[in-house]
């Protein structure tokens, strides 16, 4: 079997606590040796004046696949991870069909797929995302399915997320919540806000996450379940994350990087790139998740990569779908501003995106590049100055709200299983 | 010939322009046809029901020289799901050089105008804004008002569903006007005072119409109300213009709608047809003002 080693590059792994110069020495798929003299290998990139971490891990990505596949495929969306140093995501059951059964959850993971990354299936939380009866979780994780999720919308009544809740803890995963009350957002295009009132848009209200983000910590105290928040985006909602937490619930959260670095105000003149549910907030909304990844209260950023077709997003702003890409964007957004900017040492923002996701889904030997790990690893460039070009992605769309965007922080390497899937050209 | 340019909202023009389009609007004369417009061919592209509106852009078009084409969005390919922007491109191979633009979507006029290179004039979008409209209501009270300055003007009803109220409130901001807001927190939401500096809101009609010098009335749709705790039988009690009330303005208030009107609902039938009221000379100025919008929007004067 092959080996590579990795010379001479800052390694930074927070689960095994190393924040160090050092050489790592992948062999047969696995971390084999992590400093200390290593004489030779198979292949050997120089790594100095580069960061090397355990690859990153994304909770929250739509593939499209089955069913939409001229926004993405799950080659194409693994593709555009790779070149965005992820080496594992979870993806979102809202395909057509809807991942509901065993059967599905396999066949996304299937060689024929074409992944160049790992790809772990978040199942639907109820049969076809109706909110009504549960899917079988047991029999979803043993097919491979991380945990389980109604996403694109929320499980809506209390009694059934009540019964996902138990039903997870029972399969050892997690409940991902969508949470949004579309009793009150249903028709709304943007965040309910002075500038939506400007534009003639129907509002968002924040209550609609901060509600269910409320409720469901509750229950998840109730049953001993865990309950992980995607897209976190409101204060509100943060600040009940934190009381949860303090009280000792079983309850994590996930943040965008669009969430941590645009505001509502950036929807400008009716921009769709800039739409996505759920929608920008306000400034205060900002500085609280911003604050809110310093403190810890934020578990993972997450990209809710959501691609769509050009012809789609060039619509009419209340016809145009929701979401935006965000796998190519992520690492070089926390890096610039979080860690330059926000003064976050580095191993936060892979805390971020790494550490903390493969712990919440349980990513056995993922998320650290301690010896004996799966040899999932990213190499970056945090000085390395460059500009995204939405229209050179790898992924099948194009909708970032990042195109032109100067960053700081590029990635030069993705390497999953011991094998170089992105080489910066 | 002067540069061409889309009139998509009132928030983005400077008083001069305002003033300017006013002027001119000044000088049209739907009687006297001028030749200005000669040989360009105009689309409405509708896509919203409309009578007043689109019949006075017609009027105002042909007046000019010009001529005009309907495109109704019940009636051609937009009903077979062709997006706005290949609408917009066809239209503008066929021949159009300026499209006027009605759609149930805000922003819809600024998509086409971001893909096309003719003029874009927004004749209504959606809640946002309805440019021509406020131009028209400006032209009406300064033919009783020696200037927008300063004025006390109303305005009375539905300002949340409103495109006309957001281009009114902008217009008449621009001029210092001194703008009171009112209406029930369902249709007028503590938030509307947001959308330009100074703007008071009052839940009570009395309080908003007393010593006024302009009452300006929105429609109100049944449908709106509908499913809410404020019943019809509500507004009407709280929020109806009637003569009454109206003796609380100033003597020589003006009252507008920029209609459909629903009498018995935010007016009577003796506001509607009274002595102050500015209804139907609203409608006839519609058409010179908008000939000057045709004009400028083309380059032409």
């Amino acid at each position: 079997m092959s080996s590579l080693l990795i010379r001479g590059g800052h390694v930074i792994d927070p689960a095994s606590n190393v924040d160090a110069v050092a050489d790592v020495l992948l062999r047969d798929g696995r971390v084999a040796q992590v400093g200390g003299t290593i004489k030779a290998a198979d292949v050997t990139i120089d790594a100095k004046g580069l960061v090397v971490a355990p690859g990153l891990i994304d909770l929250h990505v739509h593939l499209r696949e089955p069913g939409q596949t001229h926004k993405e495929t799950i080659a194409t969306g693994a593709a555009a991870a790779a070149a965005g140093g992820f080496t594992s995501v979870c993806c979102m059951p809202n395909t057509n069909p809807i991942n509901d059964l065993p059967a599905l959850t396999r066949w996304m993971q299937a060689p024929e797929r074409g992944a160049v990354v790992n790809v772990f299936p978040i199942a639907a939380a109820t049969v076809g995302s109706a909110g009504e009866r549960l899917t079988d979780y047991s029999a979803l994780q043993r097919a491979g399915a991380v945990a389980v999720t109604d996403d694109g919308k929320p499980v809506l009544d209390q009694g059934v997320m009540d019964a996902a809740l138990r039903a997870a803890k029972e399969a050892g995963i997690p409940v991902i919540q969508h949470a949004e009350d579309t009793k009150i957002t249903a028709s709304g295009t943007m965040n309910e806000s002075a500038t939506a009132f400007r534009l003639g848009l129907r509002g968002m209200k924040p209550e609609g996450e901060t509600d269910i983000v409320t409720r469901d910590i509750l229950l998840a105290r109730d049953t001993g379940g865990h309950l992980h928040v995607a897209h976190l985006s409101t204060a509100g909602a943060l600040d009940a994350v934190r009381e949860g937490k303090r009280m000792g619930v079983r309850v994590t959260c996930e943040v965008t990087p669009h969430h941590l670095t645009l505001i509502e105000e950036d929807v400008g003149e009716y921009r769709t790139n800039f739409k996505m549910n759920p929608p920008l907030r306000t400034a205060a909304d900002r500085e609280a998740l911003l604050a809110g990844c310093a403190d810890g209260t934020i578990d993972a950023i997450a990209t809710d990569h959501a691609p769509h077709a050009l012809f789609e997003k060039r619509q009419e702003f209340d016809k145009a779908p929701f979401g935006v890409t965000g796998l190519e964007t992520a690492l070089a957004l926390a890096i610039t501003l979080l860690h330059i900017r926000g003064k976050l040492p580095l191993r936060r923002v892979i805390e971020l995106l790494s550490t903390n996701p493969a712990r919440i889904v349980k990513l056995e030997g993922r998320g650290t590049v301690a010896k004996g790990a799966v040899a999932d690893v990213v190499l970056f460039d945090p000085k390395r100055r460059w500009k995204y070009d939405a229209s050179q992605s790898r992924s099948k769309s194009h909708n970032s709200p990042f195109d032109g965007w100067p960053f700081t922080g590029k990635v030069v390497a993705t390497i999953v299983g011991g094998k170089v899937v992105y080489r910066e050209s | 010939m002067k540069a061409t340019r889309s009139l998509l909202g009132i928030e983005p023009l400077d008083r001069e322009s305002i003033v300017s389009l006013l002027k001119l609007a000044g000088r049209m004369n739907p009687r006297k046809p001028r030749k200005l417009l000669q040989g360009k061919h105009i689309v409405l592209l509708f896509y919203e029901a409309s009578t007043r509106t689109r019949v006075s852009f017609e009027l105002a078009a042909n007046a000019l020289g010009a001529t005009t084409h309907l495109v109704h969005a019940t009636a051609s390919s937009i009903e077979k799901g062709e997006t706005l922007i290949d609408t917009g491109l066809t239209l503008r191979q066929i021949g159009a050089d300026l499209i006027v633009i009605r759609h149930p979507s805000s922003g819809a006029p600024h998509l086409l105008a971001r893909h096309l290179d003719i003029p874009i004039v927004n004749a209504g979008d959606g809640m946002h804004e309805h440019p021509s409209q406020a131009l028209l209501d400006a032209f009406s009270i300064l033919q009783h008002k020696k200037t927008l300055k300063g004025i006390r003007v109303a305005v009375i009803g539905d300002i949340y569903h409103s495109r006309v109220a957001r281009s009114d409130i902008h217009l008449l901001s621009k001029f210092g006007a001194d703008i009171t807001l009112c209406g029930p927190v369902d249709l007028v939401p503590d938030i509307a005072t947001t959308l330009v500096p100074k703007l008071r809101l009052t839940r009570n009609l009395r309080e908003a119409v007393t010593d006024r010098d302009v009452i300006m009335l929105l429609r109100v749709q049944k449908e709106r109300l509908a499913g809410r705790a404020f019943s019809t039988d509500d507004y009407v009690a709280q929020f109806q213009v009637t003569p009454e009330l109206l003796r609380l303005a100033r003597r020589d208030a003006l009252v507008m709608h920029p209609g459909p009107m629903i009498r018995g609902m935010e007016l009577t039938d003796a506001v509607a047809d009274g002595s102050r009221s500015l209804v139907l000379q609203q409608v006839a100025n519609g058409v010179p003002v908008r000939m000057a919008i045709l004009a400028r929007a083309l380059g032409a004067a």
